[in-house]
């Protein structure tokens, strides 16, 4: 099988003012994966080609680049999975971190994440006479998150990232779920207030899945970080944007059956949030102008709630009171 | 064609021009909506972080309101389709957990079974109308437009629950519409990415600068415009732009058309009708473009 290779190229150190793209066409059994092809290349066609490998086997996670702009471990992908009609397969290191020969990144930037949400158990109070016991179902949750292989998939294409350094990232908050959701973690409590409130922490995810759909090991971190802020609420730590920002949409449903849009903001970020409401003036006008802010739903709201809007609320306080019978 | 239609919260808030123009043009296509105006807000994910279980009761409702007239849903809201998406899959997989929401929904008399069709508009263009079809309805071709795809996450991600193993191609959907209408789609990385709406209360700065990111990427490559199928990413592309404009430090003008727009523009319909005055950022670049064609 003829495979077209387009690979981004770039070595600082030998003096290389940009990246650029060489061109291989190889010929490659049809089970190749993209790895093969790339080895292919680096020991047939370029010696001078940089790529971090090691298990072959979507185990050791060393392997992660971008395959057509999304990242995928180049070991658990097949060449012709990756060709469209025959065209190049364009492979590019992982984003969001730096370049440091080629295909291969420095990971410096991932590890201090990782190290920032403290990834190890802290246990509190006496230690057992024998060991701590889990539960199974305990455990089982915490085995999805466990799978990570620290690709680093999720961060090169998380987002957020793209735009702030500071966000811990999808990697490093599943980690951080991990340790929040063992039963055996003392600092739990803690960690949530730390993720609430640090710069870059769990409100700051957009809830965009593209780490979810990265991920080869199905690890579906921003999932983690939903259940984390889940967590977060339930012990209290609602003193957050994010949280007032969820309950006041969730009553805006309840009060109309829909979106109160010109309420949410006010009671998302307070009303005494006198500087912030101010510096939103302007686009609120802006919107008014364009006859894109709909005053009336606040103003007039009996116009427009749904018909069965007793139904809604019916079923909220059905829910509700259900789900605080379960937890008491 | 007939299809239970649910318009989604901001169609019927802060974009009413998504509204006004889907009906003009679907009227034009031919294409029968029976709007649920008994339905409920999705939640949109925000309801579903916190209170997964009641998200889910609100949306069965929803599909139970669709089935109880004997048709496929269909959505204009990226956001939407994603969050209907998400539900329906837990409700469709876990028969205990569907007969626990179901038992909510039967003091309203409301039933979800499972397997109901739910489609954005822009999914049923391409899968039920054709686009063969819409190409010869085409009385207006907007040609010379560039035109990028804007999808919006939640139509796109997370694949699994989207369909694309049965239709592939749905990530692709958005060009080939704009190739149909007789606009040239632009490629740009930010197409498929996030328009940042999520946080915009929460962290303004991330929010906006994604936006923006996105807006000068497109604009760089000489779009006229952006087309998306989410009302959410219009919002912030849109009425945020020169807010995005200011955190980019960029100067920023590109009009973010919504999906039924284009199509109706594409079909003649009055640009009036369509709501095009609607906008934050003006859409006479857009409007000058498509009308000097038919003139000459
Ligand atoms: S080489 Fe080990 S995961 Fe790919």
């Amino acid at each position: 099988m003829q495979v077209h290779l387009k690979v981004k190229r770039y070595d600082p150190e030998a003096g290389d003012e940009a990246p650029r793209y060489s061109h291989y066409s190889i010929d490659v059994p049809e089970y190749a994966t993209v790895l093969d092809s790339l080895l292919q290349v680096r020991d047939y066609e370029d010696g001078t080609l940089a790529l971090r490998y090691s298990c072959r086997s979507s185990i050791c996670g060393s392997c992660a680049l971008r395959i057509n702009g999304r990242a995928y471990l180049a070991c658990k992908t097949k060449a012709l999975d990756m060709m469209r009609d025959g065209e190049e397969i364009v492979v590019e290191p992982m984003g969001n971190m730096p370049v440091i020969k080629d295909l291969v990144v420095d990971m410096a930037p991932f590890w201090s994440k990782v190290q920032q949400i403290g990834p190890w158990l802290q246990p509190t109070g006496p230690e057992p006479a024998r060991e701590f016991l889990v539960s199974h179902a305990a455990m089982m949750d915490l085995a999805k998150t466990m799978n990570c292989v620290w690709c680093g998939a999720c961060v090169s294409d998380c987002t957020v990232l793209e735009v702030d350094k500071s966000f811990i990232a999808p990697a490093a908050l599943a980690k951080a779920y991990r340790f929040v959701g063992d039963p055996r973690d003392g600092m739990s409590k803690e960690r949530l207030e730390e993720l609430s409130s640090v710069a870059g922490g769990i409100w700051d995810c957009t809830r965009c899945n593209i780490c979810v759909e990265v991920c080869p090991k199905d690890v579906r971190p921003m999932d983690r970080i939903m259940q984390l802020r889940e967590l977060a609420v339930e012990a209290g730590i609602t003193n957050h944007t994010g949280v007032r920002h969820g309950d006041a949409f969730a009553r805006s449903v309840r009060h109309l059956g829909r979106l109160d849009e010109v309420r949410l903001l006010p009671e998302s970020v307070g009303f005494w949030n006198v500087p912030r409401l101010l510096g939103e003036l302007p686009g609120a006008l802006r919107m008014l102008r364009a006859g894109k802010l709909p005053w009336s739903h606040a103003l007039l709201p009996w116009r427009h709630q749904i018909p069965s809007i007793r139904q809604v609320q019916r079923l909220f306080d059905s829910v509700r009171r259900e789900r605080k019978g379960v937890s008491r | 064609m007939r299809y239970a239609f649910w318009p989604g919260c901001v169609s019927k808030g802060a974009c009413p021009e998504l509204y006004e123009s889907m009906v003009k043009t679907s009227a034009k296509l031919g294409i029968e909506l029976e709007e649920l105006y008994d339905g409920n807000c999705t939640g949109a994910g925000v309801i579903s972080e916190h209170e997964p279980e009641l998200a889910d009761a609100l949306n069965a409702r929803n599909f139970a309101l669709a089935q109880k007239l004997g048709l496929d849903l269909i959505n204009i809201c990226s956001t939407c389709q994603g969050v209907q998406s998400l539900a329906q899959e837990k409700l469709d997989r876990d028969e205990a957990y569907r007969a626990k929401i179901n038992a909510k929904l039967a003091e309203e008399g409301l039933e979800y079974k499972p397997g109901l069709t739910i489609k954005n508009f822009m999914w049923l263009l391409v899968e039920d109308y054709g686009l063969d079809k819409l190409r010869g309805q085409v009385t207006r071709p907007l040609a010379g437009l560039r035109c990028g795809p804007f999808y919006g996450c939640y139509i796109l991600r997370p694949s699994r629950i989207l369909g694309m193993a049965e239709h592939p191609e749905r990530d692709q959907y958005l060009e080939r519409i704009i190739e149909a209408v007789g606009a040239q789609p632009v490629d740009y990385e930010g197409k498929n990415k996030c328009c940042g709406f999520p946080i915009l209360t929460n962290n303004r700065k991330n929010s906006l600068a994604q936006a923006g990111t996105h807006l000068a990427e497109a604009q760089d490559l000489g779009a006229d415009c952006l087309v998306t199928p989410c009302p959410l990413c219009h919002l912030n592309l849109d009425a945020q732009q020169p807010s995005a404009a200011q955190v980019i430090e960029k100067e920023l003008h590109l009009p973010i058309i919504h999906l039924p727009q284009l199509i109706g523009l594409a079909l003649g319909i009055d640009p009036k009708e369509l709501r095009m005055d609607r906008h934050v950022v003006g859409t006479q670049k857009v409007l000058d473009k498509v009308l000097a064609k038919v003139g000459a």
